[in-house]
C-alpha cells in the first residue's frame, strides 16, 4: 500500500517590487528595474538644467559614461499635483531617472493583471499592469514608459542644439581674444 | 392582437440611470453588485473613473451616464458588471445605475440609420420605448480594435 503523501502545488511565481509614492498616489516598480536609489540631492552637483518647453517634465540631465540620462519629474508625467520630490530612481536598461516623493516599502506580487482594455490613451504606455496588494490595486510602471522614443529624440536633439550654442559661443570667445591678442601686437 | 413567437423573445436586463432606463442584452450580464471601493490611479481615459475588485479580477468602472443622460451620476445603487468585446476577447466593465435592474423578455426592434451607435435596437415594455445598448459603442477601448455586437456567453452564474 503506497502512503498517501499530501501534494504540494508549486509556490507561486513572484516578483520583488518597490512601492512608491508620487503626490500621494501609490505605485510600483520592479526592483529589477532599478538600478539606483539617490537622494535628490546627490543630483544636484552632476546634474545639468536642459529647457524642452513641449517637455516640461525633464528639467535636468545627468551623464552616465557614453549616455545622457534624463530626470522625469514623476508628479508632472502622471499629470498629479506638484510635490516636493525627495528621492530619485536610476531606471536600468533606460535613460531615465525618476524624481518620486519617497518609498512606501519593499514587497512581491504573485500576479499583474494586463490593464483593461478600456484604458485606451497614454496610460497603456506607461504601466505593465495592475496589481492587487492587501486588497488595494497599485498600477505597476513600465521603466520605459517615462520618456517615448519621440520624447528621448526631442531631448537629444536640444542637447546636441546647447552643446553646438556653447561650442560656438566659446570658439566666439577664443576669437575674440585670439583678436585681442593680435591687435595689442599691432600697436 | 399581434403574437410574437417565443423564438423572437430574447432576455435583457433593463437598468436605470436617473429617470430613465436602458436594455443590455441578459448573455452580456455577468452580475449586479452593491457598490465597493474604487480605486483611482491616473490615467488619461476619460469615460473610467477607476477600477473595483470582483472575484479577484480588476474590473474597470465606465460611467456612462454622461453620455446617456447627459449629466454624472450623483449616487448609485449598483455595479451592473457586463462583459464588453474587444474584437475577439471580452473583459468585464462595471456600470454604475441608480436603481435595481430587472430582468425581461421582450422583442427587439433592430435600430435605424439615425440611431446614435450605442444603440442596439429598442423595446417596448410596460408602455416606454428603451435603448438597447451596444456597450461596445458605448464604453471606451481600443479605436483599431472593431466593435462586435454579437450577445456573448455568460462568464459565470448570476448569484
Amino acid at each position: 500500500m503506497r502512503p498517501n503523501y499530501p501534494i504540494k502545488s508549486p509556490a507561486p511565481r513572484t516578483e520583488q517590487i518597490i512601492l512608491f509614492r508620487v503626490s500621494g498616489q501609490l505605485f510600483a516598480v520592479s526592483s529589477a528595474s532599478v538600478q539606483e536609489v539617490r537622494g535628490v540631492d546627490s543630483l544636484s552637483g552632476a546634474a545639468k538644467e536642459i529647457s524642452q518647453p513641449s517637455l516640461r517634465k525633464v528639467k535636468h540631465v545627468v551623464r552616465r559614461g557614453e549616455n545622457s540620462v534624463y530626470v522625469v519629474n514623476a508628479a508632472m508625467h502622471f499629470g498629479l499635483p506638484p510635490a516636493p520630490p525627495a528621492l530619485v530612481f536610476v531606471l536600468r536598461q533606460t535613460r531615465t531617472a525618476l524624481l518620486i516623493d519617497g518609498i512606501e516599502k519593499m514587497t512581491s506580487m504573485s500576479r499583474l493583471q494586463a490593464l483593461p482594455l478600456a484604458f485606451c490613451h497614454e496610460e497603456r504606455g506607461w504601466y505593465r499592469g495592475l496589481t492587487t496588494l492587501d486588497q488595494s490595486v497599485v498600477p505597476v510602471v513600465k521603466p520605459d514608459g517615462f520618456l517615448t522614443p519621440e520624447e528621448l529624440f526631442l531631448l537629444d536633439a536640444s542637447l546636441s542644439n546647447e552643446a553646438e550654442a556653447e561650442a560656438e559661443v566659446s570658439r566666439i570667445a577664443e576669437d575674440n581674444a585670439q583678436h585681442g591678442i593680435d591687435t595689442s601686437m599691432a600697436q | 392582437m399581434t403574437l410574437i413567437a417565443e423564438s423572437d423573445l430574447q432576455s435583457f436586463v433593463l437598468l436605470r440611470l436617473g429617470d430613465r432606463r436602458f436594455a443590455v442584452a441578459a448573455t452580456q450580464i455577468a452580475e449586479l453588485v452593491p457598490p465597493s471601493r474604487v480605486f483611482r490611479f491616473p490615467h488619461h481615459t476619460s469615460d473610467v473613473e477607476g477600477v473595483i475588485l470582483r472575484r479577484g479580477r480588476i474590473v474597470p468602472v465606465c460611467d456612462v451616464a454622461e453620455k446617456l443622460i447627459g449629466k454624472g451620476l450623483k449616487s448609485r445603487r449598483f455595479y451592473l458588471i457586463a462583459q464588453r468585446r474587444y474584437g475577439a476577447q471580452t473583459e468585464w466593465v462595471a456600470l454604475p445605475v441608480t436603481g435595481d435592474c430587472e430582468l425581461i423578455n421582450a422583442e427587439m426592434t433592430l435600430p435605424s440609420d439615425t440611431d446614435a451607435p450605442h444603440v442596439s435596437g429598442w423595446l417596448s415594455h410596460a408602455g416606454d420605448v428603451i435603448e438597447v445598448l451596444n456597450l461596445a459603442a458605448l464604453t471606451p477601448g481600443p479605436s483599431d480594435i472593431a466593435a462586435v455586437t454579437t450577445p456573448l456567453q455568460p462568464l459565470e452564474a448570476r448569484p
